[in-house]
């Protein structure tokens, strides 16, 4: 049998050269009349060991890591095709503990398959998820998502089923389901390695989405920096269409779903549900007032059950593995599996889906080996850019919906960005407001007119003016964002900016000591 | 100027408009083949979709991925989020404008579609989805992870080396 060597197509892996790499191995192997199979596969997520080249061999997939095209030669000396050893090997991937720790159920096939081949999809447990939920009504189809636990992975945390279950319930001639595609968060990118890794996944959950609430059409609203996901993506759905997965009869039964990716340009808000129907419609990407929700007036004003990406990509196991075996994951009302992306200041980078209730000092220091730096970890962001930022003190809280919630902290996206004992947390509160100025929809007064006014206060006190006053000022601001925006973007900017301030006064030329809780 | 080898707006309209698509999706066709949304084409777009022509200027206008005027032959777009900055991307920044001898985002605010000269355009971007590989950026579109100093100065004379090599094609055909 021909040796089947692995080379990732992952945009990260491209970016590091990975073309390069295969068009060396292939032009190596012919050099020295080597037979070999070259498969794309996606990466893995241990992104801090792209590009990571493996071989197939009778114990298992062996792994190099960093690899560059010119210790390919080198490679081939080694002898690679047999899993020789080398200065870049890994051993076997499977046995790395970054990989062998986790529990991956969402990303059960990532970096093992080819993202686009239907047959490599079918070979690892694809469609059953599928086969399952057209055996069942579309009460029982939603009553399964209930169960299972699953909460929208977006940020917002949401029960997935009851919005598909209020879709159902809705009568309307049409019906849609969004996949929110828009992953703009710093820190996040697990939607990425879903949709490039394994868009077949995510098409499988989106069709369940359609027979589960008799919806006819769905939108991939993907952001416009993500060109190899969309790429990806549209690449996946002709496949399905011709392997009959899409059109007028899904798999042959009654059931019709069609598919579609919509390209988004490039605007933060639009990854918001309501500006995101929005944009979908072709107009600027402002946010709607709720209700009504977009359960009932959704796309186009009909019923539309917009999910995030990895929601719609975690359906497809339980309905293979049933609502009870995903529910036996996690902790307290977060159940399953979150995929944890651990990025910024990290010296193993990647993704670690692993059951809530992880802590964050484990991620960090246990997967992630602490800073890429090598200087101390200073603070954590967790869950985007309006996530908060952790201290020391607050890293072995259990990664939980509640549990944060109980801190004025949120999970969100499950994206951790680390930054190390050099970074002015002042510094990334008044970018935390620049950010919201120049994302802010505009339609609410508090988020357009607040972020601006946010900048400056915060540079007033930067610049030495830390009277009380101009803190109490600040608070205040964030007081009425929080309290006053239509939206997480103007809702939420507060959080990074108070927890700078509450854990990092010194940063701002405040006393070092805790000042009086903010109100979160 | 440099509009003389973009196709008639009306011809652009003509090609892209279809009543299933939405505006943003004509909108991407338009500046995919032109390499920007050319001013001219509000008109047009407005009759073709019953809109105002405020309405399709406004979208031009929210979204930042749409341009209104041509692309320098170097376009770079660095990511300014967090991850990037927990990486050095400010110092990397600075380090890009002492080089290029050019402003990020300068080219936003013209407003009109003004064509520039300028051979490199720098714009800020909030997030490639590389946050564990940061800082990364892309160079006409191409995407670059873990970008230090020297490796950006390597990076930027090929794509001048690029852009001068496809300038001479154009101009010898």
């Amino acid at each position: 049998m021909t040796t089947r060597v692995f080379v990732p197509r992952d945009s990260s892996a491209l970016a590091l050269g990975a073309d390069a790499i295969a068009d060396a191995i292939v032009q190596e192997a012919a050099r020295r009349g080597i037979a070999l199979d070259l498969v794309r596969n996606g990466s893995r997520g241990l992104l801090w060991l792209e590009p990571l080249v493996e071989v197939d061999t009778p114990q298992g997939r062996v792994g190099y890591g960093n690899v560059e095209a010119s210790d390919v030669a080198s490679l081939f000396d080694a002898g690679f095709p047999t899993g020789g050893v080398h200065a870049r090997s890994v051993g076997l991937v499977e046995e790395i503990p970054y990989l062998k720790r986790q529990q991956r159920l969402t990303f059960a096939r990532l970096g093992i398959t080819d993202p686009l081949s239907i047959d490599d999809y079918l070979a690892h447990g694809g469609l059953e998820g599928l086969k399952a939920a057209l055996g069942m009504s579309a009460e029982a189809a939603c009553a399964t998502v209930l169960d299972s636990g699953l909460r929208g992975r977006g940020g917002a945390a949401f029960p997935a089923g009851i919005k598909w279950r209020t879709v159902r319930e809705a009568q309307a001639a049409q019906k849609y389901i969004v996949c929110n595609a828009d992953e703009g968060d710093s820190g996040t990118f697990s939607d990425r390695l879903a949709m490039e890794g394994d868009p077949f996944c995510l098409i499988e959950g989106m069709i369940i989405a359609g027979v589960a609430t008799g919806a006819t059409r769905g939108y991939l609203y993907v952001r416009s920096e993500y060109p190899h996901s969309i790429a990806a993506l549209e690449a996946a759905i002709g496949k399905a269409r011709a392997a009959g997965w899409l059109g007028e009869r899904v798999l042959g039964t009654e059931h019709a779903f069609e598919l579609e990716v919509a390209k988004g340009a490039g605007s933060y808000v639009c990854g918001e549900e309501t500006a995101l129907l929005e944009s979908l419609e072709g107009k600027r990407g402002i946010v709607r007032a709720k209700p009504p929700v977009p359960a009932l007036e959704g796309l186009f004003g009909q019923p539309t059950v917009v999910n995030n990406v990895i929601t719609l990509a975690t359906v497809p196991i339980i309905f293979a593995r049933g609502a009870a075996f995903y529910r036996d994951f996690g902790m307290g009302r977060s159940y399953g599996t979150l995929p944890f992306q651990l990025a910024g200041n990290i010296k193993r980078g990647g993704l670690v889906e692993l059951a809530f209730g992880v802590t964050l000092r484990e991620l960090v220091e246990t997967f992630g080996g602490g800073t890429a730096s090598g200087r101390p970890v200073r603070a954590v962001q967790v869950g985007g850019p309006l996530g908060t930022y952790l201290p020391e003190s607050q890293w072995d809280i259990p990664l939980d919906y509640e549990a944060y919630a109980a801190v004025g902290a949120v999970v969100g996206h499950g994206g951790l960005v680390v930054h190390d004992d050099t970074s002015n947390l002042a510094e990334l509160a008044q970018y935390a407001m620049h950010f919201c100025a120049v994302e802010s929809c505009g339609k609410c007064t508090p988020c357009r007119i607040g972020s601006t006014r946010g900048v400056e206060v915060i540079a007033r006190i930067r610049n030495g003016d830390t009277s009380q006053k101009q803190v109490q000022l600040l608070r205040d601001l964030c007081d009425t964002m929080v309290s006053g925006s239509l939206c997480a973007m103007g809702g939420m900017t507060p959080y990074p900016v108070l927890s700078a301030l509450d854990h990092f006064p010194e940063d701002f030329g405040l006393r070092p000591v805790q000042p009086k809780a903010a109100a979160a | 100027m440099e509009h003389a080898s973009v196709p008639a707006p009306d011809e652009l309209v003509r090609r892209h408009f279809s009543p299933a698509a939405s505006l943003i999706a004509v909108l991407h066709a338009i500046q995919d083949e032109a390499g920007f949304v050319p001013p001219e084409v509000v008109a047009p777009l407005a009759r073709a979709f019953n809109l105002s022509r405020a309405e399709v200027h406004g979208v031009i206008t929210y979204y930042h991925h749409f341009r209104t005027h041509p692309p320098a032959p170097v376009t770079i777009a660095l990511c300014r989020a967090e991850a990037c900055r927990s990486m050095g991307t400010e110092a990397l920044a600075q380090h890009i404008e002492a080089r290029t001898g050019c402003r990020f985002d300068a080219a936003h605010g013209d407003g009109n579609g003004t064509a520039h000269d300028a051979q490199v355009e720098l714009e800020s971007v909030y997030c490639l989805g590389q946050c564990a590989l940061s800082p990364s950026m892309t160079i006409n579109g191409t995407l670059h992870v873990k970008v230090t100093p020297i490796k950006f100065d390597a990076r930027i004379d090929q794509a001048h080396a690029d852009a001068a090599r496809i300038s001479n094609t154009k101009e010898s055909a």
